[in-house]
């Protein structure tokens, strides 16, 4: 068997080969899948997640968004319900299957911010799914906010549309620029129906004294597959403050590669995973220290229910000229059934002698006491669950410093996990 | 509808790192409403696990013997259907839930009450107006609503939580579990005042206590001894005193 022979993203390669254009960054993509195909599983990065379930997909050639889809779409963005938490009026890109919906979109003029006119990326975002993205990818949002402007709260939207039997496949590449003392709170929501694969990849800039909030919610279609990356360079005294809230789709993946490159950076990567049934999510992140007196804080919970598998990978790598380094990492995972399954990797690679540096996992069934003394008041024990499960949550949901985004995602777990038990 | 508590040859055993311990060896006892019994007794006398029994916690075996609330087999309701029946225990350790808002906390136990009770619910507003005042009758500060439940809560506090609790669930059968133990004087005092305020021809209460301090407070219609798991002697208010004079030992040795 040759190397060609074993090369397991033939047939998006194909895919590609069928397109009429390229562009440097696509063909960089595919030159990285002709070369390595997509990372099995004796890839240390992928030891936990495993993507045949992508791989083994037959993929639908169509390329272009049909009228239908795009009505499915609409109707998935109504169900958003955006006028019940006061999102109606905010300004919105909205992708469907990877291409950019101008029909379902929301684009106001605002003075300091632009969506089309962040410079496009030139070089690959890190791992396999980024270059598939490079390669697949037409469209994407390109938010650009001005020195020293607040541009409020943005909301990127994804909505998956499958139709039947064969997989769809979206690589929205979005840009988000923020110059020097601008602010912005981005609030990316992911859905959508049927069979599908979301790969949007995020190029982001947080430029000196700029802080951008990003907040994710992934509510997938359950037999959808979403692979996101998103990378971050943070400049001087700039902060990038995320959290992923993982609730759907059949196989998760969020990659998270975040730079500190001046002093005074902070980066926050947390997050939620609310899983059962089959489900697999991961959330890998790679937390790069390039400057001194950065601070990077990651609380990241797990709820595990049925069969389901949630992974967190998490680095933090600290150069040597990153003295006064403050990190924190903390994975912490409930086991709601004796099959639920939590693999945890926290790995520290440091090079500095002057930092603070810590790390915890914990993992465990909910407490019996706890559960009695709901029900002792009186409480049902479906309900005591659903209290002491929201309770294990909350302080992770109460990272999230933008009131509006956290709300929708709290009201996601409340209809997530109602859905679930109900 | 009568509530007479009524407990028959009770049996139990606690499954303790796959071991069987029996801990009650046949207690009998008749609470009818609007009484109030102090059950006394030795460390490991088997006095929480009675309480626990009668809450319906799951690490305890009943092996043998019936108990009944009114007409209803107290032993086959679940702990939830064991609260909407009207039984309250207050915990001797009260539990801490980091997370959860003691306000919402008591609103959905209130709420969850009244449902099984076929009253109507209370909204956050009404229920908040009610738990003010319980505070404010109770000599609570209303702060401690604000916090997580019991979550660095002191001692004392945590007690005052379990008698707001029980003031607003406003049961028909109240356990005590040593809520004494550790207070001092003013939140000693807080406690009997919950209790004595729900005196009534329809409520009864078993306190389970070491010392005869709380009995001055709450003056209970019968006292009971305790020990290895069954109940050797009965008598009133004035049995207590006698105990808090001589100690158990006579009476130990006296039963067995």
């Amino acid at each position: 068997m040759n190397a060609f022979d074993s090369n397991n993203a033939l047939q998006f390669l194909a895919l590609y080969d069928r397109r009429a254009s390229s562009s440097a960054l696509s063909e960089a993509g595919a030159a990285c899948l002709r070369r390595s195909g997509l990372p099995r599983r004796d890839v240390e990065a992928w030891k936990y997640t495993d993507l045949r379930p992508l791989t083994a997909l037959a993929l639908s050639s169509d390329d272009l968004l049909s009228d239908a889809a795009l009505e499915t779409a609409a109707g998935l963005l109504r169900e958003l319900a955006l006028e019940q938490v006061g999102l109606s009026a905010t300004p919105r890109l909205v992708f469907v299957n990877g291409r950019f919906a101008a029909a379902l979109s929301l684009m106001p003029e605002l003075g300091g911010v632009s969506w089309q006119d962040a410079p496009a990326a030139d070089a690959l975002a890190p791992g396999a799914m980024a270059a598939l993205n490079a390669m697949l990818g037409h469209d994407g949002a390109a938010v650009h906010v001005s020195a020293g402007v607040e541009a409020g709260r943005v909301l990127l939207v994804t909505l998956g549309v499958g139709s039947g039997g064969e997989a769809v496949t979206g690589h929205p590449q979005h840009r988000i620029v923020l110059e020097p003392e601008a602010r912005l709170s981005l609030l990316e929501i992911a859905r959508g129906s049927g069979l599908y694969v979301n790969n949007p990849v995020l190029e982001i800039e947080v430029k000196a004294g700029a802080h951008l909030t990003h907040v994710r919610l992934q509510d997938e279609a359950r037999e959808a597959l979403h692979l996101s990356t998103v990378r971050a360079m943070v400049a001087e005294r700039g902060s990038y403050d995320s959290f992923s809230l993982a609730l759907g789709a059949r196989l998760a993946r969020h990659e998270v590669h975040a730079t500190m490159s001046g002093r005074g950076g902070e980066v926050q990567v947390n997050g939620a995973q609310l899983l059962d049934g089959q489900q697999h999510a991961d959330l890998t992140s790679v937390i790069a220290h390039k400057a001194p007196a950065c601070n990077s804080r990651q609380t990241v919970k797990n709820v595990l229910s049925g069969r389901s598998r949630g992974v967190f990978q998490g680095k933090i790598v600290v150069d040597r000229i990153a003295q006064k380094t403050d990190g924190y990492q903390m994975n912490q995972a409930l086991l709601l059934s004796d099959e639920a399954e939590i693999d945890t990797k926290p790995e520290l690679e440091i090079y500095a002698d002057d930092v603070k540096c810590s790390h915890g996992a914990t993992a465990g069934a909910l407490n019996e006491d706890q559960l009695f003394y709901l029900r002792s008041r009186g409480v049902a024990v479906a309900e005591a669950r659903a209290i002491l499960v929201r309770a294990f949550l909350a302080d992770a949901l109460a990272l999230i410093d933008d009131e509006v985004s956290r709300a929708v995602l709290e009201r996601a777990v409340d209809a997530s996990w109602n859905r679930r038990t109900g | 509808m009568s509530t007479t508590l009524t407990i028959t040859g009770l049996h139990a055993k606690i499954d303790d790192a796959g071991t069987d311990k029996p801990i009650l060896k046949g207690v009998d006892l008749v609470v009818p409403p609007g009484e109030v019994h102090a059950i006394m007794g030795p460390n490991g006398s088997g006095k929480s696990t009675l309480s626990y029994v009668l809450s319906g916690r799951a690490d305890y075996e009943v092996t043998a013997g019936s108990v009944t609330f009114g007409d209803q087999d107290l032993l086959a309701l679940e702990p939830e259907a064991r609260a909407a029946a009207g039984l309250f225990l207050a915990f001797q350790a009260p539990i801490e839930l980091p997370g959860v808002n003691n306000a919402n906390f008591l609103r959905t136990a209130v709420n969850a009450v009244r449902r099984a009770r076929g009253e109507t619910e209370l909204d956050a507003v009404g229920f908040l107006k009610l738990a003010r005042a319980e505070c404010k009758r109770l000599g609570i500060p209303d702060a401690m609503l604000k916090r997580a439940v019991n979550v660095g809560f002191s001692g004392g506090e945590k007690k005052r939580n379990e008698v707001l609790q029980m003031s607003l669930l406003r049961p028909r059968f109240a356990i005590l579990d040593e809520t004494d133990s550790g207070l001092d004087i003013d939140a000693l005092r807080i406690v009997a005042e919950g209790v004595n305020a729900l005196r009534a021809p329809d409520f009864s209460a078993l306190i389970i206590t070491h010392h005869q301090r709380l009995l001055d407070y709450i003056v209970p219609d019968h006292v009971h001894v305790m020990s290895a798991g069954r109940i050797i002697r009965s008598g009133g208010p004035e049995l207590a005193r006698q105990l808090e004079a001589e100690g158990y030992a006579n009476l130990i040795a006296e039963a067995a």
